[in-house]
C-alpha cells in the first residue's frame, strides 16, 4: 500500500500519524503517556491527529481535580497541543452521547463524528497508535 | 516488508510480549525485515536482566535478547517510561538500548507497516 504513496525524491516524507485514545485519564497510564508520544511526534513534522473514543472521551473533559488520589492533573496539556501544530482533535459522537457529555464539557475544540465518518479517516492513515 | 513493531505491555502478566515474539520469529522466516521493536508503557519491563522465571516457563527477557543477537533486531527502550519502572543502563539485559520516543515515531516514519502489540 505504501509503495504507492511514494513521497517526492527531494525533502522528507511526511506521513498521517492518527493517535487513538481510548482509556480514562486516569487508573491507567495510557493517556499520560500517548499525550508523550503525541507531543515527541509533533517535533518531526508529521501530519498528526489525535481521536478520543470510548472511555479516551473523559480526557479531554473540563474540570478534572486530582487532588484526591494524589495524581497529576495533565489536562491542561491538551490545551497546549495548538501551540504544536496540533489541531486536528477528533471525538466519537456514540461515545460522548453513552457518557451524557457533549463538546460543552470539553477543554478544547474538537471535531464530532459519527463512527462511519470515524472510520473513513482512519482509513486514510499510514500509522495509526492505539493507547 | 519493512515492519516496526510496539510492544506496550510487560511480560508473563500479558501475551503482548509472547505474541510480539512468535510475529516476529514468522516475519523473518518470510523474510521480513524488522526495522525496530519498541518497548513503551509497561513493556520496557521486558528488557531487565534480573528476570528470573521458574526453570520450567520460557524466559521472555532472554528470548528477545537471542532474537537480537541472531538476527540483529534493534530493541529500543523508551527512557521516560524506564525510568519511571526503575529499569536503567545496569539491569539491561544485553541487544537492549535505551532511548527516545523520537525511535517510535522514526519507526512509524521509516517503515511499511508499524504493529503495535499490547492489551
Amino acid at each position: 500500500m505504501s509503495e504507492q504513496q511514494a513521497a517526492p525524491a527531494a525533502g522528507p516524507k511526511v506521513k498521517k500519524f492518527m493517535f487513538v485514545n481510548r482509556k480514562a485519564p486516569y487508573g491507567t497510564i495510557y493517556a499520560l503517556e500517548s499525550l508523550e508520544v503525541v507531543l515527541i511526534t509533533a517535533t518531526f513534522d508529521q501530519d498528526v491527529s489525535l481521536v478520543f473514543i470510548d472511555d479516551g472521551v473523559y480526557e479531554l473533559v473540563k474540570g478534572q481535580q486530582t487532588k484526591g488520589i494524589g495524581i497529576k492533573n495533565f489536562s491542561p496539556s491538551y490545551r497546549a497541543l495548538d501551540g504544536y501544530d496540533i489541531e486536528k482533535l477528533y471525538v466519537d459522537q456514540t461515545s460522548l452521547e453513552q457518557r451524557g457529555l457533549t463538546e460543552k464539557d470539553l477543554l478544547v475544540p474538537v471535531e464530532v463524528l459519527d463512527a462511519k465518518e470515524m472510520g473513513q479517516l482512519m482509513a486514510q492513515q499510514d500509522v495509526i497508535l492505539s493507547f | 516488508m519493512k515492519i516496526g513493531l510496539l510492544v506496550s505491555e510487560g511480560p508473563y502478566t500479558h501475551q503482548a510480549s509472547d505474541s510480539a515474539y512468535q510475529f516476529v520469529v514468522a516475519a523473518l522466516a518470510k523474510g521480513h525485515e524488522i526495522q525496530r521493536i519498541f518497548f513503551y508503557h509497561d513493556g520496557v519491563n521486558n528488557a531487565t536482566r534480573l528476570t528470573e522465571p521458574p526453570q520450567d516457563d520460557r524466559h521472555v527477557v532472554n528470548r528477545w535478547s537471542a532474537l537480537a543477537a541472531e538476527h540483529k533486531v534493534d530493541l529500543v527502550v523508551c527512557v521516560a517510561a524506564a525510568l519511571r519502572r526503575g529499569i536503567k543502563e545496569e539491569v539491561l539485559a544485553p541487544g537492549f538500548r535505551i532511548s527516545g520516543l523520537g525511535q517510535l515515531v522514526d519507526s512509524g516514519i521509516k517503515t511499511d507497516r508499524l504493529v503495535t502489540f499490547g492489551d
